[in-house]
C-alpha cells in the first residue's frame, strides 16, 4: 500500500530524513518510535502533502501511485488521513461544516453521492457516540479553545467519519489521560481491517498495549536504525533510546 | 516657491467650480420653501471655499489622497436623465424584506421606483425634499445641527448643495420592525456626476428603527456620492444602521455617518464596503447622554486599484457610555486600506469603556493597509483598549483543511469567508446578512461557501 524508498527530506536549510525506507502492506499496523526531534512529524507531514519540506531526494508509492506528486487534498480523496501532533485551530470556521465538506469531497472523489445535512448529523453522532466525543465539539470552531485531550479526540471523531485506507497517528497519545487513550485506541482498532493499514506515530509505549502493531521501527535522527516485532517497543520502553542510538553509531560508517 | 504658486492656484480653481454651481442652486432652491435653510447653506459654502479640499498634511486625511475627487470637473446630476427600470433594482432587494424602500437615482428620489410598506402611526418616512414643507419643525432642530460642517470640508459640500435624501422619524415610544432602505443608485451618465445625499433620522425617546444606506451603480460611470447622515437617538431609544457600498469601481464615495445618542440610547453601526474606487467611510458617534452604547462594526474588501479609508471619531461626551469598534479587512491586488479609530473622551465622561479592535488580511503583497489608533482621554476613570493586527492567510489552516479533502481553493475561500464572517455575524437582522453574506462570498475568490460556515 505505500512504500518509502531512501526519503530524504529538507526543511529550513537542514536536512531532516536522511534516508528513509519503509513499506507498509494492506492490512498492517506500524508503529514508529524515536526520540524528540528525530523526524517523526516531519515524516508523517511529507506523507500528508505538507509544502514547507522539501523532498530532495527518494521515492513515496501509494497505492501504485507517486504520493509525492498528489495535491494534500487529492491524498486524503485517495484515503490518506494524518492526525496531527498539533491540530490547527479555525475561528469561525464550525466543526461541523468543516468536516461536512471534508467528508463529501472524499465521497465525491469516490463517486459517492454527497451527504445532505441530515444524514451527516446522523452519522456525526453515531461516530460521537461511539468514541464518547462531546457532541458540543460540534457547533463549536474547529480546534478553537479545545483542550489538548479535546484536540486529540477530535482527529479521531475526524478519521471514524472520513474512514481512510491508510492512517497516519502522529502522537495522537501524547496528553491523552487513560481513559481516553482507550477510547482513542477502540477507534484507531475498530477502523483495522485487511484493507486498511495505519501508522502509528508515538513517542512512548503505553498506547501500544491497545493499539498492538505487527511492526516497530524506531526511527534516529532521520534515519529508521532498527526495525521489529512489537517486542521490541518494550525493549525500548526498558532500555531508553539511548540504547538503539548507540547502537545505531556503531554500526553507521563512519561520516567525519 | 513656483511650485507652492501652483498648487494655491490650482486650490482656487478648484473649490471656483462649485461656486459656480453654488450660485446656481441658490437661485432655484430658495423658490422652494427651503428659505430658512439659505443662511446654513450659505454658512456651509463659504466654510467649504475656506477649508478647500484637505490634503494628506492634514492629520485626518494623511492616508488618503483626494486629488482624483478634487481635480474631477464633476456636473450636478441632470434633472432628466434614465430612469431605471423596476427589474434592473432587483439585485438590490433583500429577499424576505417587506419594509419601505426608498429609491433615489443620481441622488433624487424616485417616488415611483420606491414602495412604502404600511407604516405604524408615529412614522415619517419621505423624502428630504418633500419633508422641507412637510416637516419643518423637525428639519429646523435638527438639519446640520450635528454633522460638523465647520470642520470637515466634503461635509461642508454636502451642507450647501443638499436637495434630496430621506427624513425617516419616529415618535416617542414607536416601534418600527422592518427596516428602511434607502437605496442610492448612480446610472451611467455622460459627464461625471457629483450628489449630495443627505438623510436625517429622528428617533424620538423609547424607539427603535433600522435603516439601510446602500449604494449601487447601473453602469459604471465615475460619479461622486458626497453622503452625510445625521441620526439623532432619544432618550432609552435603538437605532441599527447599515452602510453598503457597492458602487462601480470607478466610483468615489465619501460617506458621513454622525450619530447623536441620547441617555441610554443603543446604537449599532454596521458596514460593508467592496465598491468604489475611492472611499471614504466617517463614522462618528457622539454619547451624549448617559449610559448610551454603540457597537460600531464594518468589513472592507479592496482589490486592484481600490482606496478605502475608515474613519471613526468615537465621542464619549457622557459618564458611564460604552463603546466597540470591530472593522475586518481584507485587501487584495494593490489596494489601500485605511483604519484610523480615533476615541475622544471628554473631561467629564467617567466610567467610559472604549474598545478598537481592527484586523486585516492581507492577500497580495503589493495591497497596503494603514491602521492608526488614536486615543485622546480628558477623564481619568476610563477604560480603554485598542488592537490593531496585519496578517497573511494561515497557511497551516490552509494545509490541514487540504489534508481532510477540501480542496486549495475552496479551502482559501472558506477561511477567508471566515475572516469576513466575524463581522457579518453582529449583523442581526437576517434577511440582511444572508444578502450580504452572499455579496461578500461573490466578492471572494471563486470557492467561497455560499453557506453557513459557522
Ligand atoms: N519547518 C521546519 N523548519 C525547520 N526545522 C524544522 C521544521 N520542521 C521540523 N524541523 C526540525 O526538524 C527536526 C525534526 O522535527 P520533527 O518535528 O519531525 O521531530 P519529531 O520526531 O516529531 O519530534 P517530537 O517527538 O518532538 O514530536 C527538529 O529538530 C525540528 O526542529
Ligand atoms: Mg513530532
Amino acid at each position: 500500500m505505500l512504500e518509502i524508498t531512501n526519503l530524504h527530506v529538507k526543511a529550513g536549510g537542514r536536512e531532516i530524513l536522511k534516508g528513509v525506507d519503509l513499506r507498509v502492506n494492506a492490512g498492517e499496523v506500524h508503529s514508529i518510535m524515536g526520540p524528540n526531534g528525530s523526524g517523526k512529524s516531519t515524516l508523517a507531514q511529507v506523507l500528508a502533502g505538507r509544502e514547507t519540506y522539501e523532498v530532495t531526494a527518494g521515492k513515496v508509492t501509494y497505492q501504485g501511485r507517486n504520493l509525492l506528486e498528489m495535491a494534500p487534498e487529492e491524498r486524503a480523496c485517495e484515503g490518506l488521513f494524518m492526525a496531527f501532533q498539533y491540530p490547527v485551530e479555525i475561528p469561525g470556521v464550525g466543526n461541523t461544516y468543516f468536516l461536512k465538506a471534508a467528508l463529501n469531497a472524499i465521497r465525491k472523489a469516490r463517486g459517492l453521492e454527497e451527504l445532505d445535512a441530515m444524514d451527516f448529523l446522523t452519522l456525526a453522532k453515531e461516530k460521537m457516540t461511539r468514541l464518547e466525543v462531546d457532541d458540543r465539539l460540534l457547533t463549536r470552531s474547529v480546534n478553537e479553545g479545545f483542550s489538548g485531550g479535546e484536540k486529540k479526540r477530535n482527529e479521531i471523531f475526524q478519521m471514524a467519519v472520513l474512514e481512510p485506507r491508510l492512517a497516519i497517528l502522529d502522537e495522537t497519545d501524547s496528553g491523552l489521560d487513560i481513559d481516553a487513550l482507550r477510547i482513542v485506541a477502540a477507534g484507531v482498532n475498530s477502523l483495522r481491517s485487511p484493507e486498511r493499514a495505519i501508522l502509528v506515530v508515538t513517542h512512548y509505549q503505553r498506547l501500544l498495549n491497545y493499539i498492538v502493531p505487527d511492526f516497530v521501527h524506531v526511527l534516529v535522527d532521520g534515519r529508521i536504525v532498527k526495525s521489529g516485532g512489537k517486542e521490541l517497543a518494550l525493549e525500548l520502553e526498558a532500555k531508553g533510546y539511548a540504547w538503539v542510538e548507540g547502537e545505531a553509531r556503531a554500526a553507521a560508517p563512519a561520516t567525519a | 516657491m513656483r511650485e507652492g504658486r501652483q498648487t494655491v492656484t490650482a486650490v482656487v480653481h478648484e473649490v471656483d467650480r462649485y461656486r459656480e454651481s453654488f450660485a446656481r442652486l441658490e437661485a432655484g432652491a430658495a423658490a422652494k420653501g427651503w428659505a430658512w435653510f439659505q443662511p446654513v447653506r450659505r454658512d456651509a459654502m463659504a466654510r467649504f471655499a475656506d477649508l478647500g479640499f484637505p490634503t494628506v498634511r492634514d492629520e485626518d486625511w494623511r492616508f488618503t489622497n483626494v486629488a482624483p475627487i478634487a481635480q474631477t470637473a464633476f456636473a450636478p446630476a441632470p434633472d432628466w436623465g434614465i430612469t431605471p427600470a423596476p427589474r434592473d433594482l432587483v439585485p438590490f432587494e433583500f429577499p424576505g424584506l417587506a419594509g419601505s424602500r426608498l429609491v433615489f437615482v443620481n441622488g433624487r428620489y424616485a417616488a415611483g421606483l420606491s414602495s412604502l410598506g404600511p407604516l405604524p402611526a408615529g412614522v415619517t418616512v419621505t423624502s428630504l425634499a418633500q419633508a422641507f414643507p412637510a416637516h419643518p419643525d423637525l428639519l429646523q432642530a435638527h438639519l446640520a445641527r450635528y454633522a460638523e460642517y465647520h470642520q470637515d470640508a466634503f461635509t461642508a459640500l454636502n451642507t450647501a448643495f443638499v436637495e434630496d435624501g430621506a427624513f425617516v422619524s419616529v415618535r416617542r415610544g414607536t416601534v418600527l420592525e422592518e427596516p428602511i432602505h434607502l437605496l442610492y443608485v448612480s446610472t451611467q451618465t455622460p459627464a461625471p456626476v457629483i450628489t449630495h445625499p443627505r438623510n436625517l433620522i429622528v428617533a424620538g425617546e423609547d424607539s427603535q428603527v433600522t435603516v439601510v444606506e446602500d449604494y449601487v451603480s447601473l453602469g459604471d460611470g465615475v460619479g461622486f456620492s458626497n453622503a452625510v447622515t445625521e441620526a439623532v437617538v432619544g432618550q432609552n431609544s435603538v437605532l441599527s444602521h447599515y452602510l453598503i457600498e457597492r458602487e462601480s469601481p470607478q466610483a468615489f464615495n465619501v460617506s458621513t455617518l454622525r450619530l447623536h445618542q441620547g441617555r441610554s440610547s443603543s446604537v449599532t453601526s454596521h458596514a460593508v464596503l467592496l465598491g468604489g474606487a475611492l472611499v471614504r467611510n466617517n463614522v462618528h458617534p457622539v454619547l451624549a447622554g448617559e449610559g448610551g452604547d454603540c457597537l460600531i462594526n464594518g468589513l472592507f474588501l479592496a482589490t486592484g486599484r481600490q482606496h478605502v479609508d475608515n474613519y471613526m471619531k468615537v465621542e464619549h461626551a457622557s459618564p458611564h457610555c460604552g463603546s466597540r469598534q470591530f472593522y475586518n479587512g481584507i485587501l487584495d491586488g494593490q489596494s489601500h486600506g485605511v483604519f484610523h479609530g480615533r476615541i475622544i473622551v471628554h473631561k467629564d465622561a467617567q466610567k467610559t469603556d472604549a474598545k478598537q479592535t481592527n484586523r486585516n488580511l492581507l492577500l497580495s503583497e503589493d495591497a497596503q493597509i494603514d491602521t492608526k489608533p488614536q486615543l485622546e482621554i480628558y477623564a481619568d476613570d476610563v477604560k480603554c483598549t485598542h488592537g490593531a493586527t496585519i496578517g497573511q492567510i494561515d497557511e497551516d489552516a490552509i494545509f490541514y483543511l487540504r489534508s481532510r479533502g477540501i480542496p486549495k481553493e475552496s479551502a482559501r475561500g472558506l477561511l477567508l469567508f471566515a475572516f469576513a464572517g466575524e463581522s457579518l455575524q453582529r449583523m442581526k437582522v437576517e434577511a440582511i446578512r444572508t444578502h450580504l453574506e452572499a455579496l461578500v462570498a461573490q466578492w471572494l475568490p471563486q470557492g467561497a461557501p455560499l453557506e453557513d460556515v459557522r
